[in-house]
């Protein structure tokens, strides 16, 4: 089962509610994996101390041109939608930074030319912390695409059918966070009780509704009115999975990196109900 | 010879775009006789590269020359590789651009600007 846990809203406890549940579950005896696929800024590490042991490069295939075979007919540099390459008389200049990797500069190639280049732009690293394992993608500083790496993250995960996935998503609800959604069998949304939580809490429904991803809510920083947000799930029927306190034991606990429910069983429980009730759902949406 | 300026309009009283891979237009000129015609930049509506886009465009229809305010990197070196000479002028009307340029006083550049100068609304 694969939950993937997002928020639109930067900064409303999506990385303290995915290793907390990830904590929780290990707790419980569940085989749990746990990716953390905000690749431009992966940060669960910092709570979960993960030893990697694996690490593998992300690349994408860039062009290289042939002098030999060159005529410059300049059909490459028409077709890249990018403006990746360039013919300037008898030159081809190449940009690999506005690459996507697509290749279809290699296939509009009247003279076979061009062909295919790695250019490492991340890294997927994996391995465990404690009973929990762990994999994250980190793109390299100044990378534009942080799809590619999202998409290497999530490879094998069909293998791992025995496996309790939690999927840390980025922040927003472009590419990078559709890529790391896409496939979850349940999203659980978190945010916080105030109107720009409410905004974004209501751009990433709409995503996972497009994307037709059952989901429920976590209200993180709840306080005594949380309507702002009640009233939208009310509106929209979605359920509230989950509410964690605003709270200073907790807050003090994230301060020190310690995820919460490592040393509050009562939160394990917490979390560990709202997995069952996942799974609930699931199991009546299968 | 023909010259390839970065403008707002499509005729020699428009005023020049400092822009480069982002102008509107480019108004292809002889020098000598004031002929001209004006063509859309493709490198206006890039989501990136626009100024190798623009750089290409000016180059396939004979420019041997451009005048504009900034050239970023990348369409520095599409114009340096296709041997086309790049003069820096400010935001006059082309007509006024031109009679610097035909008195020799506009710079050459030799050095890259700043990328993404251009991007976003002037």
């Amino acid at each position: 089962m694969i939950i993937s846990i997002l928020s639109g809203k930067g900064g409303t406890g999506k990385t303290t509610a995915a290793v907390n549940m990830a904590v929780s579950l290990a707790a419980k005896n569940e085989k749990v994996l746990l990716l953390d696929a905000d690749v431009e800024e992966p940060n669960a590490g910092l709570y979960l101390k993960p030893v990697l042991d694996e690490s593998m490069p992300v690349s994408l295939p860039v062009p290289e041109i042939d002098e030999e075979r060159c005529d410059y007919c300049g059909e490459c540099s028409e077709f890249c939608q990018f403006n990746a390459l360039a013919v300037a008389q008898e030159i081809v200049l190449t940009f690999p930074e506005l690459c996507h990797g697509c290749g279809g500069c290699t296939l509009v190639c009247p003279k076979e030319a061009i062909k295919e280049v790695s250019r490492e732009i991340g890294v997927v690293e994996k391995g465990c912390a404690e009973a929990v394992g762990f994999w994250q993608g980190r793109l390299n500083i100044g990378e534009p695409f942080a799809v590619p790496v999202t998409r290497a993250l999530k490879e094998g995960l069909a293998d791992l059918k025995d496996s309790v996935v939690l999927i840390d998503a980025p922040a927003g609800v472009s590419c990078p966070v559709i890529e790391a959604v896409r496939g979850s069998d349940f999203a659980l949304l978190v945010t916080e009780p105030t109107p720009f939580g409410r905004h974004d809490l209501g751009l990433a429904l709409e995503m996972v509704e497009h994307l037709g991803i059952p989901h429920g809510v976590v209200i993180n920083r709840a306080g005594d009115d949380d309507s702002i947000i009640s009233e939208l799930c009310q509106e929209k029927n979605v359920p509230i999975m989950l509410e964690i306190e605003f709270s200073l034991s907790l807050a003090s606990l994230g301060a020190k990196g310690i995820p919460f429910s490592k040393v509050l069983p009562n939160w394990q429980e917490k979390f560990y109900e709202t997995y069952l009730s996942i799974k609930e759902k699931c199991l009546c949406a299968n | 010879m023909k010259i390839g300026v970065s403008a707002t309009g499509k005729d020699l009283e428009s005023l020049m775009d400092s822009r480069f891979g982002r102008c509107n237009y480019f108004i292809l000129v002889d020098p000598d006789t004031e002929e001209f015609e004006a063509m859309d930049n493709p490198g206006v509506s890039a989501g990136g590269g626009a100024g190798i886009q623009a750089a290409q465009a000016v180059m396939k229809q004979g420019a041997e020359a451009v005048i504009t305010g900034h050239c970023g990197p990348n369409a520095f070196d599409v114009l340096a590789a296709g041997g086309i000479k790049i003069y820096q002028a400010s935001e006059k009307s082309i007509e006024e651009v031109l009679e610097l340029y035909k008195k020799g006083e506009l710079k050459e550049v030799t050095t890259p600007g700043k990328a993404n100068r251009g991007k976003g609304s002037r």
